[in-house]
């Protein structure tokens, strides 16, 4: 540990960087405890990406005052895992509906299932006005 | 007081690491191993950023920008198998 920091900015670190990994834990032991590949679904994308934005921002808080100026490799991390973790669960939810994972028996409107298995891809203007393609 | 709250995160982010081994090892369907996967990149690039703040140094965050690209493209395509059974259609 090189730098002197402030001790309200310290103070700010210590707590970003805490509950940041607290809930990387909290998804973590959701994604072991909850009953089912649906539920499970939920710990991981929502708990550790909020995690993983608070370790990110105290990092850039760190590196930008150790460093003097902005440090955009952590801004680019930050963006790119918001932008991705929506989309990989997404991936997976798609994934398990079509290997048709069982869900627990309390399962909500889980009629919806078949709908949502079936469903496919709207068509655009352009595929319906060229039926030729 | 900096230095405390880093060997916390260490440890916390540690056992979440391992939570996410034992997901991967007992997780009854191919889609619960690619989550537990998924769940495993993201914690090692937690560890890899309160690790390049421990270090004060910034070639680490590098690393983590590579292992959130690989591990999404990795994601996608195991995705992308299980549905369609081929990766490059």
């Amino acid at each position: 540990m090189s730098a002197q920091l402030p001790t309200l900015l310290e103070l700010l670190l210590s707590a970003l960087i805490i509950f940041g990994a607290a809930l990387v834990l909290i998804g973590s032991i959701g994604l072991v405890k909850l009953p089912d590949f649906f539920t499970r679904l939920h710990a991981p994308t929502k708990a550790t990406t909020l995690g993983m934005g608070s370790l990110l921002i105290a990092s850039l808080i760190f590196t930008s005052y150790v460093t003097g100026d902005l440090s955009v490799q952590q801004l680019l991390i930050t963006l790119f895992l918001f932008i991705t973790a929506p989309i990989a669960a997404h991936m997976l939810a798609k994934t398990a509906l079509h290997l048709r994972i069982q869900t627990v028996e309390s399962t909500a409107n889980s009629e919806l299932q078949k709908a949502a298995r079936e469903r496919t891809a709207p068509q655009t203007s352009a595929e319906t006005a060229e039926p030729g393609q | 007081m900096l230095m405390t709250a880093l060997y916390i995160a260490f440890a916390l982010i540690s056992v979440a690491l391992l939570l996410n081994v034992i997901g991967l090892a007992r997780g009854p369907s191919i889609p619960d191993r690619v989550l537990s996967l998924d769940t495993l990149y993201i914690n090692s690039i937690a560890l890899i950023i309160v690790y390049g703040i421990a270090e004060a140094s910034t070639i680490h965050f590098e690393a983590a920008l590579l292992i959130a690209m690989l591990g999404f493209v990795s994601t996608a395509a195991l995705c992308k198998y299980m549905v369609r059974g081929d990766i490059i259609e």
